[in-house]
């Protein structure tokens, strides 16, 4: 178990770092210049030379991706003398279009993000795989058929219809929660705060996702309900109920984790539809802004972030199997 | 009362979109204590159907069930096919019980086998867990598992494919059963292992008076174990006696079919096996008539055109010895000399 996860970790690191130079590769070859990028319309030439040095632009490719490695171990000075800025480690960069270090627009953005995705995920595993197991245990009857509309209502509408919907009315006709994101609250010190500027996002993005689960979830036990391990309990004389709960649900969900942990994975990585229609300045805005503005460092830091989320979940996706599944040994 | 179990007149039938499929069609045996009764008959023939029926094991929404399945339970007799749902539960895996053709898919690959074990007596026991795991310790030292409170803990990926029929075995035993229904128990198996666990399901049933009823399609698990012997086609019995009767006498062209059809160690020249030409009829709409008459070798033998006109009845000269042919009884032995083993 030990020697698994450490082996993973080694190989997550690999990972990342082949992710990152593949960004810095990428913007290497982009024709343009990353130090005019840094001043808007006061740029001067001079202005640009001054920034170029300073961030060290000027230097070899493969020196400035050294000076990014370095800089998330060490922290980064940017500049000398009192014109010096410093971004401690784990420093990713300098943003000039926020003049904010790019750790620190993390800290900023990630709670968002976070608290979208976590919220949606308990919602939409609570509604998906709820509806799921109701209409596996009355296939054929009315829970079935109700959540079959439902499924073809969550998998055919998109996000951007169901969220300007709930933003229309919720929002515009019923005035139930403000339009403009006013800033984050977190859970801990104003709860009912919390769930006010979230509960759109997270209805928006579990309706369409609880859809998916509720499909899956179905076919996953009534697949299960076809083992012959399963009418092995029945013919000890097991009733239906324990047949479901003790030998049907643990087999039939284990494969849940794994869509969950990466559909979470991918979330992490930006719901940039829902945070753009409620305005929310999460990742998922904050990576496709940096894209358009050519800004460097959030790009290569949202990446590694995306692509490290969805290492990591892998990881604990394969330890959850082992706990859940005997025949597994890692 | 006097037999473990008695079917009678049982159908047994799914609706589909494409019309009913008839997996059984007017079935009756019956099983006594200490006696092994097989059921014969090649893949798709309604063994597997039967077997399920008499567990009350179908889904009552997919399946037509008609006829009775009686099974005495103490003072009372129940009546699987027309007796309350939760009745016959209380009866499954106590009064009888089942084992399975596939031992490594018929295990919960997530508990342990001890687990497995002790539910089927907390099933009809609960609350006796002391007792659960005694017994369950009981059981696999019984069929044969060395260090049976340690390999309890073990889940079955740990087993061999014979070790887990073991344990299958074990768990059907673990309410003292009047009745095994046994499922080609062995097929899965390599033949030697075949062989042990025969010998096994033999030496429990002695133990126990049980009555088995044993499915299979190969003859030669009926030639080692069976008393008496039900031969099906297309949901149909179409023979029924006692072993010597289906070895040494059979009387339906089926069965004589099936004898042909297995190899035989002889020394020498080599030998052809004959199989039966042709497919089982679809169980959809079903030829009238009798359904294996299209295969049937021995057609001109019997009355022009009876065979394509109605099913025979299921009669014979001896009441233990019955059989669907409409070639008239005396001149069947006539007909079927060529059998091999046949006098
Ligand atoms: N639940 C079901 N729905 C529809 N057809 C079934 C069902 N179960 C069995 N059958 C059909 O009944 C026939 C007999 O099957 P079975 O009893 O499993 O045969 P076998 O003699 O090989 O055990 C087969 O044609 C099979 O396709
Ligand atoms: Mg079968």
């Amino acid at each position: 178990m030990l020697t698994f996860v450490s082996r993973r970790l080694v190989y997550a690191a690999i990972t990342l770092l082949i992710v990152s130079m593949a960004v810095y590769a990428i913007f290497a070859i982009l024709p343009f210049d990353p130090a005019a990028l840094t001043c808007g319309q006061h740029c001067t030439p001079l202005v640009i030379r001054a920034n170029r040095i300073k961030l060290g632009f000027d230097k070899p490719l493969w020196e400035q991706y050294w000076m990014f490695l370095h800089g998330i171990f060490a922290g980064r000075t940017y500049g000398v003398g009192s014109a010096a800025f410093h971004c401690p480690a784990p420093a990713f960069g300098y943003s000039f279009n926020d003049n904010m270090c790019v750790t620190e627009l993390l800290q900023q953005k990630l709670p968002i993000t976070l608290s979208v995705a976590i919220g949606a995920l308990i919602l939409w595993l609570i509604v998906g795989v709820g509806l799921g197991i109701l209409a596996a245990r009355f296939k054929g009857r009315w829970p079935d058929t109700a959540s079959s509309v439902f499924v073809l209502f969550g998998t055919s509408l998109p996000v951007f219809v169901t969220g300007l919907f709930l933003l229309i009315w919720v929002s515009i006709k019923w005035k139930i929660i403000p339009i403009s994101f006013l800033g984050y609250v977190s859970v801990f010190s104003d709860p009912i705060g919390f769930v006010k500027l979230f509960i759109l996002p997270w209805i928006t993005l579990a309706f369409a996702f609880a859809a998916l689960y509720t499909r899956f979830t179905r076919a996953s036990i009534l697949e299960t309900l076809g083992e012959d391990y399963i009418r092995t309990a029945r013919a000890k004389g097991l009733s239906e109920k324990k047949v479901l709960r003790i030998h049907t649900f643990r087999a039939a969900l284990a494969p849940i984790v794994t869509l969950a942990s990466l559909d979470f994975a991918g979330l992490i990585g930006g719901a940039i539809l829902t945070e753009t229609i409620f305005n929310l300045p999460g990742i998922g805005q904050w990576t496709l802004r940096s894209v358009y503005e050519f800004n460097l460092p959030v790009v290569v830091c949202t990446t590694i972030l995306a692509a490290g989320v969805v290492i990591i979940m892998n990881l604990i996706v394969d330890m959850l199997y082992a706990v859940l599944d005997p025949r597994v040994r890692i | 009362m006097t037999s473990l179990l008695e079917i009678s007149n049982l159908r047994v039938s799914f609706p589909t979109d494409d019309g009913d499929v008839h997996a059984v069609d007017n079935l009756s045996l019956t099983l006594n204590a200490g006696e092994t009764v097989a059921i014969v008959g090649e893949s798709g023939s309604g063994k597997t159907v039967t077997s399920l029926s008499v567990m009350g094991l179908h889904n009552p929404r997919s399946t037509k069930l008609s006829g009775s399945i009686k099974i005495p339970d103490g003072d009372q007799v129940i009546d699987v096919v027309n007796d309350d749902a939760e009745k016959v539960r209380n009866m499954r895996g106590r009064v009888m019980s089942m084992i399975f053709q596939d031992p490594m898919s018929s295990l919960h690959p997530y508990f342990r086998i001890g687990k497995q074990l002790a539910e089927a007596y907390l099933v009809h026991n609960p609350g006796k867990k002391e007792e659960a795991r005694k017994r369950t310790v009981e059981m696999l030292d019984l069929v044969g598992i060395p260090e049976p409170a340690k390999r309890a803990k073990d889940y079955p990926h740990q087993f061999s494919g014979g070790m887990r029929q073991r344990v299958m075995i074990a768990m059907a035993l673990m309410n003292t059963p009047r009745v095994l229904i046994a499922d080609e128990p062995t097929t899965a198996l390599d033949v030697t292992v075949q062989a042990q666990i025969l010998t096994l399901m033999q030496g429990i049933q002695k133990e126990f008076n049980m009555g088995i009823l044993l499915i299979t399609h190969d003859l030669g698990v009926v030639a080692a174990i069976a008393d008496r012997v039900s031969v099906m086609y297309a949901g149909n019995i179409v023979e029924q006696g006692s072993a010597d009767d289906i070895f040494y006498r059979p009387m339906a062209p089926y069965t004589v079919g099936l004898l042909n059809s297995v190899p035989k160690i002889t020394y020498g020249e080599k030998q052809r096996l004959q199989s039966i030409a042709g497919q089982p009829p679809s169980l959809i709409n079903l030829p009238s008539g009798c359904a294996f008459s299209p295969r049937c070798t021995y057609i001109e033998n019997a009355p022009a055109g009876s065979c394509a006109a109605t099913l025979p009845d299921l009669v014979g000269v001896s009441s233990s010895h019955v059989s669907r042919c409409h070639i008239p009884e005396s001149d069947r032995p006539q007909v079927f000399s060529h059998v091999a083993g046949g006098k």
